[in-house]
C-alpha cells in the first residue's frame, strides 16, 4: 500500500531526475512519457478513467501505467464521468493529485457539473484549505473521421469557468511538459488533447525546459500579421505562413498553449510589432474563445492595429459527419482568405 | 395510469404499500412513537444504551434543536441570508456526528448545520454560508468536514473518492455522505453508490428521507418500495430506520461505519423522518401540505422520544432536563450575540483563492475593486 500525505501542499520531490534522452516518439507516446515520469516522481499521482488500465487507453496514453505501477496507482472507473471527477475531487480533499480521463470530448460533458460547482470552487470557497490538484486530460477536437460525439471542441465551456486552468499543447516537447506542469499545478487544469495530432512525431529532447503554465511561445516569428492559435490549429497556422510568403507576407505564428491564464504580454507584444491578428481555432466561432482574443487584442492594441482582428473558426454548426467534416474545419485556405482581408485593409 | 395519477391515500412512495403503511411496519427501531421499546423492535449494541452514553446522545439532540432553534430566529431577525432547517431531523442530526471517529469525514448538505454544531464546530463559522459573509466558514481539514453542498448529491462521489484513497493508504477512515430525498433521484448518486460498490470503499450514505424536496413529495421522486431497496442494485447492504429513533440511527450507523472500516464496502441508510418546517424561511409549505400531516409527525419527535424513555427508565429527571436546556439556552444565547452583529467581510478575499497564485488578470481586477473600496470611504469620510 502506498503511504498518503494528507497535506496536498507539499512537494515531494522526484525519486531520481528524468533520464536525458532525445528520442522521436509520438505525441501520444509524449503524453504517455510525462504521465510515467509524473508517477515515479510522485506516488499521490494516480491515473483512471474508461479504459486506461489494462487497455491503456482508447488512444494509448496509458499504455503500460498499469502494468508498472498497479492497479491502486493506475485503474479502469464505471463508466460515470461525473463519478470519475467527483472520485478525483474526494481523493484531492485527502491529498492525492489525480490525473483522469475523458474518453472523448463530447462524452466529458456528465462531468460538466463537478467541474463548474466544485472542481473550480473548492480552494476559492474553503479559503485555500482544500486545494484542487487535479488534471482532466480530454482528448479533443475533429478531423480523424469520428462519428457524432467524437470531434467537438469544449475548451470555451470550461475556460469561461473561473478558477480552472485550460491547456492545449501542439508540439510533442509541449504535450510532455505542459502534462508535467499540469500534474504539478497547485490547481486543477483541463488539459485538451488535440487527437489529430496523437501521432504526430517529433524529436522529445528530456530534460524539457518547463516553464509555468499560462506562456505563450511564438513558433514563427514575422513582421506583417499575428496568426493566434492553439492546438491542432497550430500546424495549420504555421503551413499558412510558409504559403503566405509566396504572396510576400511575413506572418509571425503565435501558439497560445494556455488559454487560461491567458498570455496577454505575448500575444499583445505580438501584435504590437505586426499590427494586424487574426485567431484560428477548431470550434464554433459563435462565443468561442477567439472572441475572447479578438476583444483583449482589440483593448490593447487598439490604435495599433491596421485591420480589424478576424477570426477563422469552425462554423455555427453542431459537428458534422465525418464525411462533411472537410467543410467545417479551418484550413490553410480559409486562413490565407483572412490573411488577404486583413491585409489590404 | 401515471406517477402523477396516484390516489391520493398512497402518499408514500409506491402504491404498492400504500395499504401497509410504509411507517408502521417497514423501519428498523428500538424505540415506539411513546418512548417505549418497541414489540419486535431491534437490539441495539450494549455500550449503546450505556446511560452515559445515552445522555450524551439526549444533550446533542438537544443541542441540535437549541441551535436550530436560534437559526431559524436568526434568519427571521434577517441575520442569515436563508435557512433550511432541520426541525424534526434533530435524531438524523446528531447520529451523524456522533458515530464518526475523530478521523472520518462527514459530507453534510445545507440542511445539516446542525450536525455541524454537533461535530463541535463553532455555530458562526458553521453559519457562514447561511450567513452569506463566505461560502465555507469551517477548515474542513481540522473538522474532516467537506464544506456543506447546495448541488444536490454532488457531494456523494467526494465521499467515494475520499474513502478510496483512505483505502488505497490503509487508513481505518470511513467517509460518511448525508443525503436528501430528493438527491437519491439524481445521477450523481447512482454514480456514487455504484462506484463506492465496485470499489468497496469505506462509505456510509445516509438519506434523511425527510418526505419532501422543497414542495414534491417522495412519491414523486420514486417508484421504489423505499429508497433503501435502491441498494440492491449496487451490491450493497441497504437499511430502512426509523429517522426520529436515535438509538436505532446510531445502532444502524455504528453497523455501517463498522462494516467499512473493516473493510466490508459502503452501505445504504434510509432514515425516514420529516421536515417539520418548510424547506427554508422563504418557502410556504401550507401551498403543499396539511398541518394535519405535520401535527402527525410533531407527535414523533425524536427529541421528546428519547426524553421519554430516558425518564422511564429513571436516567433523566426534571432537574436535570431543565439543567441540559440551560445549556440549550446558553448555547443559543452565545449565537445571538455573536451573530446579531455585522459580519466582516474583505473584498480581496475573492480574489485570493480562486488560484494558489493569481493570475495577472485577476491581480489587476483586485486592484481595481480595492481602488473602488478606498474611493467609497473616502467619499464617506467626506460626507461625514
Amino acid at each position: 500500500m502506498m503511504a498518503v500525505a494528507t497535506d496536498a501542499s507539499a512537494p515531494r520531490p522526484a525519486k531520481a531526475p528524468n533520464a536525458v534522452s532525445n528520442t522521436t516518439v509520438t505525441f501520444a507516446k509524449a503524453l504517455n512519457q510525462a504521465l510515467a515520469d509524473a508517477m515515479s516522481a510522485d506516488e499521490r499521482v494516480l491515473v483512471f478513467g474508461e479504459d486506461v488500465g489494462e487497455l491503456g487507453g482508447v488512444f494509448r496514453v496509458t499504455d503500460g501505467l498499469a502494468a508498472r505501477f498497479g492497479e491502486n496507482r493506475c485503474f479502469d472507473t464505471p463508466l460515470a464521468e461525473a463519478g470519475i471527477l467527483g472520485t478525483a475531487i474526494g481523493m484531492a480533499m485527502y491529498g492525492l493529485r489525480p490525473v483522469v480521463e475523458m474518453q472523448f470530448d463530447a462524452f466529458a460533458y456528465p462531468a460538466f457539473e463537478q467541474l463548474v460547482s466544485h472542481l473550480a470552487k473548492m480552494r476559492n470557497r474553503t479559503r485555500g484549505a482544500l486545494p484542487m490538484p487535479v488534471v482532466i486530460r480530454i482528448p479533443y477536437g475533429g478531423g480523424i473521421g469520428g462519428v457524432e460525439h467524437h470531434s467537438d471542441s469544449s475548451e470555451a465551456y470550461v475556460a469561461h469557468t473561473p478558477g480552472i486552468q485550460v491547456v492545449t499543447p501542439a508540439t510533442v516537447d509541449d504535450a510532455y511538459w505542459l502534462l508535467r506542469s499540469a500534474i504539478a499545478s497547485p490547481d486543477p487544469v483541463v488539459f485538451f488533447e488535440p487527437k489529430r495530432l496523437y501521432w504526430t512525431k517529433a524529436k522529445l529532447s528530456l530534460p524539457v525546459t518547463t516553464g509555468p503554465i499560462g506562456t505563450a511561445a511564438v513558433r514563427r516569428p514575422g513582421r506583417d500579421l499575428t496568426l493566434i492559435a492553439y492546438g491542432q490549429t497550430v500546424p495549420i497556422a504555421l503551413e499558412t505562413a510558409e504559403h503566405a510568403r509566396e504572396y510576400g507576407y511575413d506572418l509571425e505564428v503565435v501558439d497560445l498553449r494556455s488559454l487560461v491564464p491567458f498570455d496577454d504580454a505575448t500575444v499583445a507584444a505580438s501584435v504590437e510589432r505586426t499590427g494586424r491578428a487574426i485567431v484560428v481555432h477548431e470550434a464554433a466561432g459563435f462565443a468561442g474563445f477567439g472572441a475572447e482574443v479578438a476583444a483583449r487584442v482589440s483593448e490593447r492594441c487598439f490604435y495599433r492595429l491596421e485591420a480589424p482582428v478576424l477570426r477563422v473558426t469552425g462554423l455555427d454548426i453542431p459537428y458534422p459527419p465525418p464525411k462533411l467534416e472537410h467543410w467545417h474545419l479551418p484550413n490553410v485556405d480559409r486562413v490565407l482568405d483572412a490573411v488577404e482581408r486583413a491585409m489590404a485593409a | 395510469m401515471t406517477l402523477l395519477d396516484l390516489p391520493p391515500a398512497a402518499t408514500r412512495g409506491n402504491p404498492a404499500t400504500a395499504a401497509a403503511p410504509y411507517w408502521d411496519t417497514d423501519p428498523l427501531r428500538y424505540l415506539d412513537e411513546h418512548g417505549a421499546p418497541a414489540e419486535g423492535g431491534l437490539r441495539p449494541a450494549e455500550e449503546l444504551l450505556d446511560p452515559e452514553r445515552l445522555l450524551a446522545v439526549y444533550r446533542a439532540l438537544r443541542l441540535a434543536r437549541a441551535f436550530d432553534t436560534e437559526a431559524t430566529n436568526l434568519v427571521m431577525q434577517g441575520h442569515l441570508a436563508v435557512y433550511p432547517s432541520s426541525r424534526g431531523q434533530e435524531a438524523c442530526q446528531a447520529a451523524a456526528a456522533l458515530c464518526l471517529e475523530p478521523q472520518d469525514w462527514l459530507f453534510p448538505t445545507y440542511r445539516d448545520t446542525a450536525a455541524l454544531a454537533v461535530r463541535g464546530i463553532d455555530p458562526v463559522e458553521a453559519l457562514t454560508l447561511l450567513r452569506g459573509s463566505w461560502h465555507c466558514g469551517y477548515d474542513p481539514k481540522r473538522w474532516r468536514t467537506a464544506p456543506q453542498c447546495t448541488p444536490l448529491a454532488t457531494q456523494a462521489p467526494h465521499a467515494v473518492g475520499l474513502a478510496l484513497a483512505a483505502k488505497l493508504a490503509g487508513d481505518p477512515v470511513v467517509a460518511l455522505c448525508l443525503l436528501g430525498d430528493g438527491a437519491t433521484s439524481e445521477g450523481d448518486f447512482h454514480e456514487a453508490c455504484n462506484s463506492a460498490a465496485v470499489y468497496q470503499a469505506p462509505a456510509v450514505f445516509l438519506v434523511q428521507n425527510n418526505q419532501y424536496a422543497i414542495s414534491v413529495p417522495l412519491r414523486k421522486q420514486t417508484h421504489a418500495l423505499s429508497l433503501a431497496h435502491k441498494a440492491v442494485g449496487y451490491g450493497m447492504p441497504g437499511v430502512r430506520v426509523d429517522g426520529n429513533d436515535v438509538i436505532a440511527l446510531m445502532h444502524v450507523l455504528g453497523e455501517a461505519t463498522r462494516r467499512a472500516r473493516e473493510g466490508g464496502g459502503p452501505t445504504l441508510i434510509e432514515a425516514v423522518t420529516y421536515r417539520v418546517r418548510a424547506h427554508t424561511n422563504a418557502d410556504d409549505a401550507a401551498r403543499y401540505r396539511d398541518q394535519a400531516e405535520v401535527d402527525l409527525w410533531l407527535a414523533r419527535d425524536p427529541v421528546d422520544r428519547l426524553a421519554r424513555y430516558l425518564t422511564a427508565t429513571g436516567r433523566l429527571d426534571d432537574g436535570l432536563d431543565a439543567a441540559i436546556a440551560a445549556e440549550g439556552e446558553k448555547y443559543a444565547a452565545a449565537m445571538r450575540e455573536r451573530l446579531n452583529v455585522e459580519p466582516q467581510v474583505e473584498p480581496a478575499d475573492m480574489f485570493d483563492h480562486v488560484f494558489a497564485s493569481p493570475t495577472p488578470q485577476l491581480r489587476a481586477q483586485r486592484a481595481a475593486v480595492l481602488r473602488e473600496r478606498e474611493l467609497e470611504e473616502a467619499a464617506r469620510e467626506g460626507g461625514a
